[in-house]
């Protein structure tokens, strides 16, 4: 048994790839792992939230006027008698097969509903993210670099109106403004009446899909839609992301090894974004992640204002409803988005920092 | 030859409260191709003395000087892009702690390679091959592999090795060195210092060696200035170091404890004592 061990001198020095590429296969089982865990996790909350709010599963479907009997029926062939853990059993074995039930709102499986809201959302929140990052990051950087001056106290401003500014509010005044008046901007809804339904869905993002049809004419509609409500949610995590890039910046251009670069000469554009902006890009994938993630969850206010047919609208009207299969869907899909960013932003961790490797 | 000329150098900063401190006051003193040590306590203005000289005083700090004249060159009239061309070319400076000094996220072959991309306009590979002869220069064994690796990788000793191989990589006149070795191992202290002061010799340069110990100036400088409370109390020639008179230096040799002193309590320094002093020797 102790023969076939490589001392750990050896390993280390090792030249052959086999024992990296098995480390690498160990590392993303472990991932695979952790991930399931946490989403069987999340399964168990849902299932739970499920039991103890107090809406009756049988009386969502029989109504209020069944007989004694049939609401006794229905609920033996629900299984709502069999003990919790088989029960779980059930709805996780369901949920892995992609059943999440009935919505009793829409009438329709909630998979589907899902996935017609969902890309809505991802489409929107994805383009709103991008701006964010590419607005607000050398927004947040420049703010640093020219601490104290003019273009400090703008940017300062700027993100203070992203804070103050009700999300409803800027929709409408763009919506008066862009669209009513100036008619630069498609109105409420993802497309034009008139192009509705005319792009096979593909992918559900109505972008790529009128591309992969090849139809530019509801390329260019659906562009004209999603810009205004995009533009918004934008800056309103570009706001966020603007203030905490300069916090980061400052913190690291007071360090000793921004001294050190510019004994060097080292040019003062190459000291900020070298020196000082490689080591935040940790902390700024963090920030990021968690904005995205909030936009995934899908603004209400923006949704709504925008007739936009996402998951927060989606939501928000199955819990007016009491369609409780519809909220532990959409809560499903929610909490698998911020699984999904968080795995994904611990390996871009590992993939910026030489520190987080070893 | 004189490689650096300074009369009547002042930093000053502002005050919170209003009005500003000078934490240099009237520094003069001239600088050949030898090795210049200033001590002094903390707080005593000689680390703002070194950033004055670089041009690394960024307001609300404020420099002034009658001359601070460097090889030819007027410091004190010099833009931001005048001096980013000296520095790291013609000056250089060695900072304390390499845990802090080094970019934890940038390999140390690339960071040393650094000045030359700036300042130079060799390809990459010749850049490579400088970097090697600069970490051998400072007796590194395989800089091919340490030049791959992150700074936490290595340990302190080397890492400071690494910042020498980073500010001489381009053969500078003056190299000015703050507190070289106060964040290294006791062991590892005479080594970095030998290896600096190897390189300073067989290139000709000028160091400014910045330390708050007394001893170690002394055995690695041809001439000490003593500097107190922003000003330079005393210039100490070679091996001159127990014909010093000002009471402060004075202080300062006799609080250093030795081996076979029985002294159960050292000596501190009479502030009150070295006021007095201070306000007779001021006009």
């Amino acid at each position: 048994m102790t023969q076939t061990l490589t001392p750990p001198g050896e390993k280390a020095g090792g030249q052959d790839a086999g024992p990296r590429v098995a480390r690498g296969l160990l590392a993303a089982g472990g991932v695979l792992l952790t991930v399931a865990l946490t989403f069987l996790g999340l399964l168990a909350i849902t299932f739970v939230i499920g039991r103890v709010v107090p809406i009756d599963p049988v009386l969502a479907v029989v109504g209020d006027r069944a007989s004694k009997e049939t609401y006794d029926a229905v609920r033996l062939s629900m299984g709502l008698d069999d003990p919790l853990l088989i029960q779980f059993g059930r709805y996780v074995g369901a949920v892995l097969q992609g059943d999440l039930g009935q919505s009793v709102a829409t009438g329709r499986a909630v998979a589907s509903d899902l996935a017609r809201v969902f890309p809505a959302t991802l489409e929107m929140a994805t383009i709103g993210i991008l701006i964010g990052v590419a607005v607000g990051v050398p927004m947040g950087v420049l703010a640093a670099a020219r601490q104290g001056s003019w273009v400090d106290q703008v940017i300062r401003v700027v993100g203070l109106a992203g804070y103050a500014i009700p999300a409803f509010w800027l929709g409408l005044v763009g919506l008066v403004l862009f669209y009513a008046k100036l008619r630069w901007v498609g109105g409420p809804g993802r497309i034009d009446l008139f192009l509705d339904g005319m792009v096979p869905a593909r992918t559900g993002l109505l972008l790529i899909d009128s591309v992969i049809a090849g139809n530019w004419a509801a390329l260019r509609s659906a562009a004209s839609h999603i810009v205004l409500p995009a533009t918004i949610l934008g800056f309103f995590s570009l706001a966020y992301i603007a203030r905490m890039t300069r916090s980061f910046m400052l913190e690291q251009l007071g360090q000793e090894f921004i001294t050190t670069a510019r004994v060097k000469g080292v040019p003062e554009r190459v000291v900020i974004w070298r020196h000082a902006f490689r080591p935040i890009r940790v902390q700024l994938v963090t920030v990021i992640g968690l904005s995205y993630a909030g936009l995934l969850e899908g603004s209400v206010m923006i949704e709504t204002v925008f007739s936009w047919p996402g998951i927060g609208n989606y939501l928000t009207t199955a819990l007016l409803n009491a369609d409780m299969n519809a909220v532990l869907g959409a809560t499903l899909v929610i909490g698998a988005v911020f699984i999904a960013i968080n795995k994904g932003s611990d390996l871009l961790y590992r993939l910026l920092d030489p520190r987080a490797r070893t | 030859m004189t490689l650096l000329s300074v009369q009547d150098l002042r930093v000053s900063f502002p005050r919170p409260s209003g009005g500003r401190v000078e934490v240099v006051r009237g520094l003069s003193f001239d600088l050949g191709r030898e090795r210049l040590g200033i001590v002094g306590e903390s707080g005593s203005g000689k680390s703002m003395t070194g950033r004055a000289l670089m041009g690394l005083i960024a307001p609300p700090g404020r420099v002034t000087a009658q001359r601070m004249q460097f090889d030819g060159t007027d410091l004190t009239k010099l833009s931001e892009k005048g001096y980013r061309a000296l520095r790291g070319a013609r000056m250089s400076m060695v900072l304390q702690d390499p845990k802090f000094s080094l970019n934890p996220v940038i390999r140390i072959g690339d960071q040393i390679a650094e000045a030359l991309e700036f300042h130079t306009t060799l390809s990459a590979a010749a850049r490579r091959a400088k970097v090697r002869d600069a970490l051998e220069a400072v007796r590194i064994d395989d800089p091919d592999r340490v030049a791959r690796l992150f700074p936490h990788e290595v340990s302190g000793g080397m890492g400071q090795r690494v910042m020498i191989a980073m500010m001489v990589v381009l053969e500078p006149d003056l190299m000015i060195a703050d507190e070289p070795t106060s964040a290294l191992d006791v062991s590892v202290r005479e080594q970095v210092l030998a290896i600096m002061d190897d390189l300073v010799r067989r290139r000709g340069m000028g160091l400014m060696l910045i330390s708050h110990d007394l001893n170690m100036v002394a055995r690695w400088c041809d001439r000490i200035l003593v500097m107190f409370n922003g000003e330079v109390v005393e210039e100490i020639g070679p091996g001159g170091l127990q014909a010093a008179s000002h009471p402060y230096t004075r202080g300062l040799i006799a609080s250093l404890p030795k081996l076979d002193d029985t002294r159960t309590e050292l000596p501190v320094l009479d502030r009150a004592a070295l006021a007095r002093v201070n306000a007779e020797v001021r006009p």
